[in-house]
């Protein structure tokens, strides 16, 4: 289509048919002044601070709703338009308090900004001002002060369409709206922290930050988080040497220009009371803090001694999988050099088929910005909201288009998107439920129906699932990270790549967690005979390493993840934190977190993002990359002298081209459909948003929302009346430990399942994730 | 993840007469029936409480904030509980130049309260209102919605009030 000429302060510009005033003098690099106006959301047009002179027009127009045409001619700086602009601020300023210096938001204010520039030196009025209540919206955002409230109305637009849910919304009328959440209502969605970057004055604020530093007294570093796949950009904000806040780095690739609450909160946990800031050794089951030298000379002379007594295989290395690739790299190769195959990173995952078996390392199978690109997508297996809660609101805006989102899943939260078709099964059935599908969109197109899937019985949801993907063009299917974590999921794998080949699309993992797909890039898990995250536990190694995990938290199966290290001769931890697997080790070397070290991530999509340390490490703890290197070189392994992380980062990427490693392929993975036939409860674990790592889990803030509530034992209605029980009351889980949790009622959970959270102190007990589950009250 | 039953807060008369008004709009437009829900709702419990809004956002569909912002843009709609009688009059300008402030003075006078209470009786609210497009017939009053009264003299004024007062107590 012909293109539009504009004329915007005397000089020209062509936008598209459609393109506003306000995108045509952005596209010049002119400013318009505005507040409502944001390029991410619908335009509300209510705040008319943009008003701009317009060629013919009697009126001053507002630039951010009105239209560019051929030929038109604009002014944003003539004298009619600079006298509606300053108009509308005095109008803007007869409410609003002019008390920046106690002002929160004082120094990095919009309305602060553009006052001084078209504001008037005094105010004419000397009416009293308005007074707005303050509100309480939870543990995050501060509305204490809501007076300073301009209507602009970007909250509410962001829940509506970025969040995909309208927990804010402006009652009453005129001089009387307001700003507020439902009668008594919090706002819980996981991207609320963004209402707080998007509020141009001081009325929503961040509740942990408040008044704790200027804006001015911050130096800004950049970082990447480390809490999901996506790698989202951030900007982390500090103070004498300390993290004060986070908040988003603009990447239109990956996080555009929001980040999840997750990410933006997280950061109390990296000041929390429980880091860890001297090493230590436990001598005759007391701790005692030591010279990093004496600790690491006696976790060198331990490994030799068991070594020599029992062999380097009796060694075990989990690592987490939010190492950075060089912590990653420099693990593997120290205990490859030491003699050892015995290390992971996929903590999470209890069916380990697909090793051995893959092309490549698994990724998203595409780059996150072409998802909103697709016309049909399913997902299998996802608790997509709270595990990838900025690629769910891909997902979300997507569906709001031409794409067609399917859902498989064993729980059927509320994804806030619109789904087109979904199914939801006992986890045990996942597998078969893809499988189904598989067999409908063959018999749709006449294909050869795959043995595999054959003998499956096709159910109404598979069809429908099948037609809506088999009626698209560009098609993709992702795994979630309960797929990777399910007891087959290597079976799940084989089958999404066998829908995706028969429909022509991609398929691909949401990826775990932030170092996923770096975690194969440096062989951070067993090539040869060694053992993976599972295996290492279910035959309990003599000594085990631990890199940045909790594994009573963190593990597939917590138990016996407890069991075996607390069976083990010796145990070394490097972590932050103190916790009670840390009490179990005999030496825990203070780590130094993300923000502390430098570093490099490689996200889902296979970009790998490397950082530099942002805060000098609290008290002795140090980086990941040099407590191996120097552990190292006492173990006398070669190839152990860097200078510098990037050299540790270069050596591990080698002179590969990453983005032409990744590959989702499997093959030779036996399929055995239809067989599972278990009958009783069975158990579903979500990781919940904020027990995901080490970090969130001491975020304070975050552990007061209600994502991070207790968890209970949900299961539907039937179940508890079968079982006589009700809602409130407490039950006995028994799996191959026990725990006394609530019940809790949610019908939209699959028949004979039992929901309880995984990652938390209170199931850890329990044993697997999946699994025959079984509930008395207690 | 808590999922929440809604125990129905209307009647089934009530349930009708709003499905009536929600088929007058395509399906996937239920939200459009929102106003005519809430008048329907006020009329049957007398006024807006929370879980009442709750409720009418469950059943067309839209979060409740959504209900909370249309029914505190209408003045007509009650989020407090009134008294039996709630009498509205339009203080905007054209009526205010006409004796409507004098009109709402006498009546606060004669009521003992002020706009937005209650007597203590529970009989009288009284409440400021916007045009009733009856500015030619200033002051107007409104009676709990539904009854206008026009031309309102100090007498007229008197009169309705001790018509109210000595009503029945089923005749609204
Ligand atoms: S609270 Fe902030 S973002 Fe929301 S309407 Fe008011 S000024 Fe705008
Ligand atoms: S920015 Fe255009 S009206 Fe607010
Ligand atoms: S101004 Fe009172 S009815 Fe119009």
């Amino acid at each position: 289509m012909a293109m539009l000429n504009v004329e915007v302060d005397g000089r020209n510009v062509e936008v598209p048919h459609g393109a506003t005033v306000m995108e045509a003098a952005n596209k010049l690099g002119i400013f318009v002044p505005h507040f409502c106006y944001h390029k991410k959301l619908s335009i509300a047009a209510n705040c008319r601070m943009c008003l701009v002179q317009v060629e013919k027009a009697a009126k001053p127009m507002p630039a951010c709703a009105t239209p560019a045409t051929d030929g038109m001619k604009v002014w944003t700086h003539s004298d009619a338009a600079k006298t509606a602009q300053k108009g509308v601020m005095e109008f803007l300023l007869i409410n609003h308090p002019l008390d920046c210096p106690i002002c929160d938001q004082g120094g990095e204010c919009q309305l602060q900004d553009l006052a001084v520039g078209y504001g008037g030196s005094t105010s004419r009025y000397d009416e009293p001002k308005r007074v707005v209540f303050h509100k309480n919206m939870g543990p995050l955002i501060s509305a204490e002060e809501m007076s300073r409230c301009i209507h602009c109305t970007r909250c509410v637009r962001f829940g509506q369409e970025v969040a995909g849910v309208m927990e804010l919304g402006m009652i009453g009328r005129g001089e009387h709206s307001e700003i507020v959440s439902f009668v008594g209502k919090s706002v819980d969605s996981e991207l609320s922290g963004n209402m707080i970057d998007l509020c141009p004055v001081g009325a929503l604020t961040s509740k942990p930050f408040r008044y704790s530093a200027r804006t001015w007294e911050l130096s800004r570093r950049k970082s990447i988080s480390p809490h999901d796949s996506l790698g989202a950009n951030l900007v982390v904000q500090i103070k004498q040497n300390k993290v004060m806040r986070v908040v988003p780095l603009e990447n239109e690739s990956l996080n555009e220009c929001w980040i999840s609450d997750r990410d933006r909160f997280s950061y109390e946990g990296l000041n929390s009371e429980q880091r860890l800031t001297k090493p230590m050794l436990k001598e005759n089951g007391a701790w005692r803090e030591v010279s990093w030298q004496l600790a690491l000379e006696h976790v060198a002379k331990r490994l030799v001694e068991i070594k020599q007594a029992h062999g380097a295989d009796t060694i075990g290395a989990l690592i987490s999988p939010l190492a950075t690739l060089e912590e990653m790299y420099l693990a593997q190769k120290l205990m490859r050099g030491f003699g050892s195959d015995n290390i992971d990173f996929r903590l999470r995952q209890s069916d380990f088929a697909a090793d051995g078996k893959r092309k490549g390392f698994p990724w998203l199978g595409m780059r996150i910005v072409d998802i909103g690109g697709l016309d049909r997508v399913l997902i299998v297996g996802s608790f997509l909201r709270k595990d990838h809660p900025l690629l769910a609101a891909r997902f979300r805006i997507a569906s709001k288009r031409t794409q067609d989102v399917n859902i498989i899943h064993v729980a059927d939260d509320d994804l806030l998107l619109n789904v087109a078709n979904k199914a939801i099964v006992p986890p045990q059935l996942l597998p078969e439920m893809l499988g189904q599908v598989i067999k409908a969109i063959a018999e749709s197109r006449n294909l050869p129906v795959p043995s595999a899937v054959a003998g499956l019985e096709v159910e109404d949801a598979a069809r429908r699932i099948a037609a809506s993907l088999a009626s698209g063009k560009l098609p993709g299917v992702f795994l979630g990270n309960l797929a990777e974590q399910h007891p087959r999921a290597g079976e799940l794998n084989a089958l999404a790549q066998m829908l995706a080949e028969m429909l022509g699309g991609r398929f691909g993992f949401l990826g775990q967690a932030a170092n996923s797909t770096g975690g194969y890039v440096a062989q951070c898990l067993p090539m040869g005979q060694g053992l993976n995250a599972i295996k290492m536990l279910e035959a309990p190694r003599k000594a085990y390493l631990l890199f940045g995990l909790e594994p009573e938290l963190d593990c597939h199966n917590p138990a016996q993840a407890s069991k075996a290290i607390g069976m083990a001769e010796f145990v070394v931890s490097i972590t932050s934190y103190r916790s009670t697997a840390a009490d179990d080790a005999d030496v825990i070397l203070p780590l130094a977190p993300f923000t502390e070290t430098s570093g490099t991530l490689i996200n889902c999509e296979g970009v790998s993002q490397s950082f530099n340390g942002v805060v000098r490490p609290a008290g002795d703890a140090r980086p990941g990359w040099k407590i191996l290197r120097v552990l190292g070189n006492l173990l006398g392994i070669a190839g152990f002298d860097y200078d510098s992380s990037e050299a540790v980062r270069d050596e591990a990427c080698g002179a590969r081209n990453l983005l032409e490693l990744l590959c989702n392929e499997v093959n030779g993975i036996s399929l055995s459909l239809g067989e599972a036939c278990e009958n009783g409860l069975q158990r579903i674990s979500d990781v919940p948003i904020y027990f995901s790592d080490p970090i969130v889990r001491r975020a304070e803030a975050l552990q007061l929302t209600s994502d991070a509530r207790q968890p209970k034992a949900w299961m539907s209605s039937a179940v508890a009346q079968s079982l006589g029980l009700a809602a409130g009351g407490k039950v006995k889980i028994v799996q191959s430990g026990t725990a006394v949790l609530e019940v809790g009622l949610d019908d939209r959970l699959p028949a004979q399942t039992v929901r309880v959270a995984a990652a938390h102190l209170s199931t850890s007990a329990l044993g697997p994730m999946f699994g025959p589950i079984t509930v008395e009250k207690a | 993840m808590s999922p929440q039953i809604n125990a129905p807060v209307l009647s089934v008369e009530a349930l009708t007469k709003i499905d009536r008004e929600i088929a007058k709009y395509p399906l996937d437009q239920k939200q459009s029936a929102v106003m005519a829900a809430l008048i329907v709702a006020q009329d049957e419990k007398g006024w807006l409480a929370p879980e009442t809004m709750d409720f009418i956002a469950n059943y067309l569909g839209m979060p409740s904030v959504a209900v909370y912002e249309v029914a505190t843009f209408y003045n007509m709609y009650n989020l407090q509980q009134t008294g039996r009688f709630k009498l509205t009059i339009c203080t905007c300008l054209p009526c205010g130049l006409q004796g409507a402030l004098a009109a709402a003075d006498h009546l606060k006078k004669q009521l003992g309260i002020d706009f937005n209470e209650t007597t203590a009786d529970g009989q009288f609210t009284l409440k400021e209102g916007e045009c009733m497009g009856a500015c030619a017939m200033a002051p107007v009053v409104l009676v709990n919605n539904k009854r206008m009264c026009d031309y309102m003299s100090v007498e007229k004024l008197d009169a309705l009030v001790a018509e109210l007062r000595n009503s029945s107590p089923q005749k609204v």
